[in-house]
Parts: structure tokens; sequence; C-alpha cells
């Protein structure tokens, strides 16, 4: 709990308001949101662990279950459907064995499915945590994808 | 960090003056677009910029300034060469030493790198057909500064408006002033934005608050993230103004964290800002206090809606609220709150540098300025676009877009996001405003407009946003939580193959009740591509019911692939087949085993002798 000591102090009167900057900066720091550190951050906060899960269970971004080494983001916005993102997803299903929300058996992947990356110029594009592949065929996600062991 | 101390308008146009002095030591600027184009090397191609002038002893009098969205994004990773404005697209690390000899010691362009318009290199930026028939006015500063240095946005102007309207007019003249300029809401919605803030202005009380809406998420938009990530300052300027003319001392900047850099700049903006009394507690040397917080949303749609992302930053659901009463008589922790779109508020110091009048001389009559368009999907020149309202959607699409990729008959723009509509050709030469564009069944949007051809289904298009509403959709209000999900099920049903034309009347009937019981503007807005699609490509829907066929072949349930007998058996399309459905010897006819194909369509994309039918 010493990760959530730090991001609490930097908040001494933390309250409803602050709920949802707590778990972003609980989401950055553990992977994922871990339920005993959600109970603490009830506890001290004083906001229902029931509303914070109804909080962490309503956004995309949250995510309650432990997550794979890399994050496989493929996008799903207009401009990406309209350049082929459906078979892009999946190729990316097919050469990881997952579908969009689940991570590998060995924690490598978690695949998502994004609403949109702002980046239609390269559409289709899919993100592998910070580097961005545009101009996707199906059949070059394999070989991307083997990079990250 | 700088150590200036902005006291006054006088201190502001002083370190104007200091800093284009300062900035005239430079006889050339090498400008590479640090923000969409990093996806593609750009960074890679900077580092060399440095690292070979660093060598060659050049970097005293010339700049390499890693810039945000210089627009072109197609040509990626671009860059701009001052002050020839010699504008180089894909750029690689490779051609770095070329433009060092070409351009910066023999002022002469490397024709390679320039845009080709019909087969000849066009080297000046202004002569560039995407950008010459532009008129770049909000995006004046994007891919002309560092946008982390505030040095750079100053030199430009940046706060000089602001500080001049907080110190030389009243609130009630900086809001009467906003209304005579005829500024909208760039959000989407339109409404006019100098009205919007004399409500907040009226609402009794001092503690009130004022939001930027920057969670941008109609899939396709990405304006407000080139303003953010390119010259975050012009943003700040506006709510600033708008603080000021609505008696707001505490603002928000709610951003979608999707978007890093845009974060990154913002906060990196808002310290800068601080630091020479630019925000904070006695703005310029006046009385009035005003600071900004960033939010980031957490990837929520609805959260775009005003009333969601109050919610939001209250630390909720996001789940809208009904209205009455609006947020700018009960918004933010029930105070009077004022939300405005990233590009409404850049345009805020515009209006107040040059007056009403000059920024109303430009658009249509009840629409003023200019919008910002992205340009994507099926056409040769995507990127971002900012034109005079009354634009057509032709000169968008051809002038300035370039046609249509392979140069293919234009099928439809779709404009609006989730809460538009598609626009048949017959409409290319509407004069794009807010009101033109309502009539002919679409909505201005946020300023997302993707560019379809003839292997877009549109069905597909109104199933594709249908799925996307259904999963964003917070669930507080029956017609929206029920109501798309029966939408979407017939939608499915009809790409399926398996719907009726009743199913297409309950569909339509459906979409009508949906549009007038909806809580808030996602439900609301829902049946919209649903209804623009059946009425204007009501023969697809009809096709794909009745004869089973999807006519652009998108459809997977409606298509089978099969290959012909001038098959040549080059096995070409064996090779592709990702699940090895395709067996044929060298030289005869190839089989698709219909059991395993999944339908991809990779076959019939590399086959080159047209043999493979759908």
């Amino acid at each position: 709990m010493e990760s959530l000591d730090g991001i609490l102090d930097d908040k001494p009167n933390a309250g409803p308001s602050d709920l949802i900057p707590i778990l972003q900066q609980i989401q950055a720091e553990y992977g994922y949101l871990p339920k005993p550190v959600l109970m603490e951050v009830s506890k001290r906060t004083g906001v229902a662990a029931s509303k914070i899960y109804g909080v962490a269970t309503f956004y995309e971004q949250f995510c309650l279950e432990p997550r794979g080494r890399y994050t496989v983001k493929c996008c799903r916005g207009t401009a990406c459907h309209v350049r082929g993102g459906p078979d892009i997803a999946e190729a990316i299903s097919r050469a990881i064995g997952v579908e969009p929300g689940d991570t590998t058996e060995d924690m490598r992947f978690t695949f998502e499915t994004v609403a949109c990356l702002g980046t239609c110029f390269l559409a289709p594009v899919i993100m592998v945590n910070n580097d961005y592949y545009g101009n996707l065929t199906a059949g070059k996600v394999p070989e991307i994808l083997e990079r990250y062991t | 960090m700088s150590d200036k101390q902005i006291k006054s308008i006088d201190d502001l146009v002083a370190w104007q003056e200091a800093l284009k002095k300062s900035a005239a030591r430079y006889r050339a600027r090498v400008l590479i677009c640090m923000t969409g184009c990093r996806a593609l090397g750009a960074q890679d191609v900077a580092a060399r910029f440095k690292e070979r002038l660093g060598e060659l002893n050049m970097t005293d009098d010339i700049a390499v300034v890693e810039t945000g969205c210089i627009g072109m994004c197609a040509i990626a990773p671009v860059m701009l060469i001052e002050p020839w404005d010699y504008l180089y697209g894909h750029v690689a690390p490779d051609d770095v030493d070329e433009i060092i000899e070409q351009t910066l010691k023999n002022s002469k362009p490397v024709e390679r790198l320039a845009v080709k318009q019909d087969d000849a290199p066009v080297c000046a930026k202004s002569d560039v057909n995407f950008y010459g028939k532009q008129k770049q006015l909000v995006l004046e500063n994007c891919g002309r500064i560092d946008p982390r240095r505030i040095e750079d946005a100053i030199e430009r102007g940046a706060y000089a408006a602001a500080i001049t309207a907080i110190t030389e007019k009243t609130p009630d003249e900086v809001v009467e002033e906003t209304i005579a300029s005829g500024l909208r809401g760039r959000g989407g919605a339109g409404f006019p934005t100098g009205v919007k803030w004399k409500f907040a202005r009226q609402s009794p009380g001092e503690e009130k608050y004022l939001i930027c809406n920057a969670d941008e998420g109609d899939p396709g938009a990405f304006m407000d993230r080139a303003l953010l990530e390119g010259d975050p300052h012009r943003v700040i300027e506006g709510m600033i103004t708008a603080a000021y003319a609505i008696g707001a001392n505490k603002g928000f900047i709610y951003v979608r964290a999707e978007y890093p850099i845009a974060v990154e700049h913002i906060n990196i903006a808002l310290d800068q800002a601080r630091a020479c009394r630019l925000l904070g507690d006695g703005i310029g040397g006046s009385d009035f206090n005003f600071d900004i917080e960033i939010r980031m949303g957490a990837g929520a749609f609805v959260c775009g809606e005003e009333t969601a992302l109050i919610a939001s930053i209250e630390g909720s659901r996001g789940m809208p609220r009904p209205r009455p009463p609006f947020p700018a008589v009960s918004g933010y922790l029930g105070k009077p709150t004022n939300i405005n779109n990233v590009e409404t508020f850049a345009n805020v110091p515009l209006i107040l540098k040059n007056g009403a009048k000059a920024y109303s001389r430009i658009g249509t009559e009840k629409s003023k300025g200019t919008k910002i368009f992205a340009l994507a999907g099926k056409v040769k020149n995507t990127g971002l676009v900012e034109v005079p309202m009354g634009t057509t959607l032709r000169r968008i699409v051809y002038d300035i877009g370039g046609g249509i990729l392979d140069d293919k008959p234009f099928k439809a723009a779709q404009l609006g996001g989730p809460s538009g509509g598609c626009i048949p050709a017959e409409y290319l030469d509407c004069e794009i405003d807010y009101d033109s564009v309502q009539q002919i069944g679409a909505i201005m949007g946020s300023g997302g407009l993707i560019v379809m051809d003839e292997e877009t289904c549109m069905v597909d298009i109104a199933r594709y946003f249908l799925e996307f509403v259904q999963s964003e959709s917070c669930g507080k209000c029956t017609p929206c939580r029920v109501g798309t999900k029966k939408m979407l099920d017939i939608l499915e049903s009809i790409c399926a193959g398996q719907a009726t034309m009743d199913d297409l009347a309950t569909l339509e009937r459906l979409a009508e009740d949906i549009k007038k019981a909806s809580l808030c503007g996602l439900g609301q807005t829902a049946p919209n591509p649903v209804l623009s699609t059946v009425k204007n490509f009501r023969d697809e829907y009809v096709e794909h019911i009745e004869e089973k066929k999807c006519p652009a072949g998108v459809c997977k349930d409606l298509l089978g692939y099969e290959i012909l007998e001038v098959c040549v058996g080059c096995g070409a399309c064996r090779r592709v087949c990702p699940v090895d459905a395709i067996t044929g010897e060298k030289k005869e006819v190839h089989v698709i085993d219909q059991d395993k194909c999944i339908k991809c369509g990779q076959c019939f994309t590399v086959c080159k002798f047209e043999a493979i039918t759908r």
C-alpha cells in the first residue's frame, strides 16, 4: 500500500471530486485497480466502496484485473473502420488467440479496441503500449506483434 | 522557465518585441511536426537534423523547431522550412544531408520531397492546393511554434487580446463583443457562444466555473487534439477571456486520456503561464484571478455531453442530467458553469483582437468564422482543413482533399460522427454551415469528415455507429439503453441477410421515437446515421433485405468468395490466405474451401487476374 500512501498524501483532503484522478494514478502505478487498494481508498476518502466500484466499472479505461505486459489497442474509429479496421482486429485475435477485452494466459498481451486514437491519417492503426503502427494490412500484424516478447 | 512577470499589457508588448528581435538572429527555421507525425518517425528526423547541424556548426543561425500539426497528415512526417516555406513530406533521416546542402546552404528546394500536383513538384506551401484553398486563422500557430515554449506563442501575439480585454474592457463588454461576432459552439450543437456566456454571467452567485470540453470523443475527429498539442496557449487565452466574462475564478480542462501528448503539452503550458502571471492571481497586473486544473477522461464517449462531463469531474459515473436546470444556472457542484469546446475557446482571441465586425465578415449569414475539419477516410489528402463557413463539400473533398483515393467515384461524406449523417454526391455543392447541413440530414458536429467510396457499405456504417453508441450508452434512460439495442439487433439482422421489409419499417419508427424520448444528446442523435442512410441510400438496404446481397462487398454473411475458371494458378491467393483455405497446383485453377474461409477478402485484394468473385 506504499504506492497508495504516496498518491493519497498528495491530496490530504481527498473527497468525491478527487476519486477519478486517484483511480487513474492507482491504475498507472499498479497496472490495474486491485480490490484491496480500492477498499483502502474507500476507508481513507470516505467514499462508499459501492460507489467506487460503480465508477471503476463505468469507465472503459479502468481495469479490475491484472493486465498483460503489452496492451494492444486496435482503433475502431470511423476512418479506421472504412479502411479495413475490423480485419485488423480479427488478425490480432488470430495472432494472439484472445478476443478484445481479454488478456493472454501468459500475461504477454492485453487486447483492447478503442473508439478512436485520433490518428485517422494512419488508418487503420493500432498501438502497442505507446508505439503506433499505421497504414496496416492484416498481413503485417503477426510480424509486428512478434517484436514484443 | 522564463522569469518574466507580466503586470500590464505594456509588459507583454515589450516582451513580444524583445522576442521578435532575438528570433531575427535565425536566417532559417526547420519546422518539424512532432505530434501526429511522431507515429511515423519524426523524432528520428529531428534528432538527425540537430546532430548534423551541430557537427556543421550551423546551429547559431538555423533553428530546428519541433512543432504541432502542420496539417497535411497524408505526407507524414511533414516538414516546413522558413523563410521559403518549402513543404516536404515523407521525410526520413537519410534525407537530412540533402536538405541541409540544397535548401539550408543553397536556398533551393529538394523537389523529390515536395508535393506532386499534376506530376510536377510544388515546393512552396501556399502553392500546394491543400493549403492554398484553406483559410488558416485558428490554426495559424500550429506548425509554426514549439508548443512547449510560451515564448514562441508570445512572439506571435498570444495573450495580448486577453490581457487587453481584462484590463480595458468590462465583463459585459466582452460578452457583447462575443455575441456580436456570431461565434457558435464548435463542439457540434452550434449554440451562440456569447449568449451562453451571458446566461452564466447573469446567474446569481460569486462561485462560478468554466470548463473546456476537450473530450473529443467523435471517432474520426482530431481537430481539438491538434489545437491542444500545437497551440495550447491559444486555448488558455480563450479560457481566461471567457472566465473574465462570466465571473469564474476556477476552470477545468477535461481532456480525454487517449491524448497523452495533449495532456503533456497543456501541463507545460499551464505551468509556464502561471510562472509569468498570465494565469493565477492578478493576471497581467489586473485584479482578476483565474486558474485551471486538468482533469483526464477515463474512456467514456458520453462524457463529452456537458452534464455527464460535469458528473465525471464531480467523481461520479458519467450520467447526464435532465435540463433545465442548464449548467449556466446549476452545473459543477450546483454552481453556475459555462462549458465550451476547445475550438470555440481557440476562436475567442481572434474576436477580441480584431473585433467582432472583422470576425463576422468571414462565413455565412448565420454561421460566422471558420471551421476546422479533420478530413479522413478514402480521400487522398487526409489531414486538418480550416475553411470559412459556407465552403462547399466539393471544395473540401476535391480541391483541398485532392479527390478520392484511386480516383474512384465519391459515394458519401460522413459528417458529425455518431450524431451525424451521410451526405451523398447530390449534395456536393452544399455550402457547409450549421443550418444548411441540418437541411440535408446531417449535423456539423465537431468536424470529423470521413469520405467514403463504393467499397463502403452504408448499412454497415449505420450498424457500426449504432454498435458504438450501444457500447457508450450510459444506460440511464430506457429509450437509449433499450432502443439503440433493438435498432442494432435489426441492423445486424439486415447485414446477416435475415431481415424483412417490416423490420426496416420498425427501424424507422424506432429511430423517430428514440430521437424524441432520450434524455441526452447521445440518445437523441444516435438514430441520425440510420435515418440519413435509409433516406439517401435506401436501395442498399432493400438489396440487403430482398436480395440478400451487399453491393459494396463488406457484409461477410452475404459474401461468398469463389475462384473462377480464368484463374492462372499463380498461387498468390493461396500464399496470402491466413487460414490456408485455398488449395491448388501451380498453373492450375485454385479452389477455396468454403468451410475454412473466414471471408477476410485478402485473396480478392491480391488477385491480379480478377479471378475471384464475392
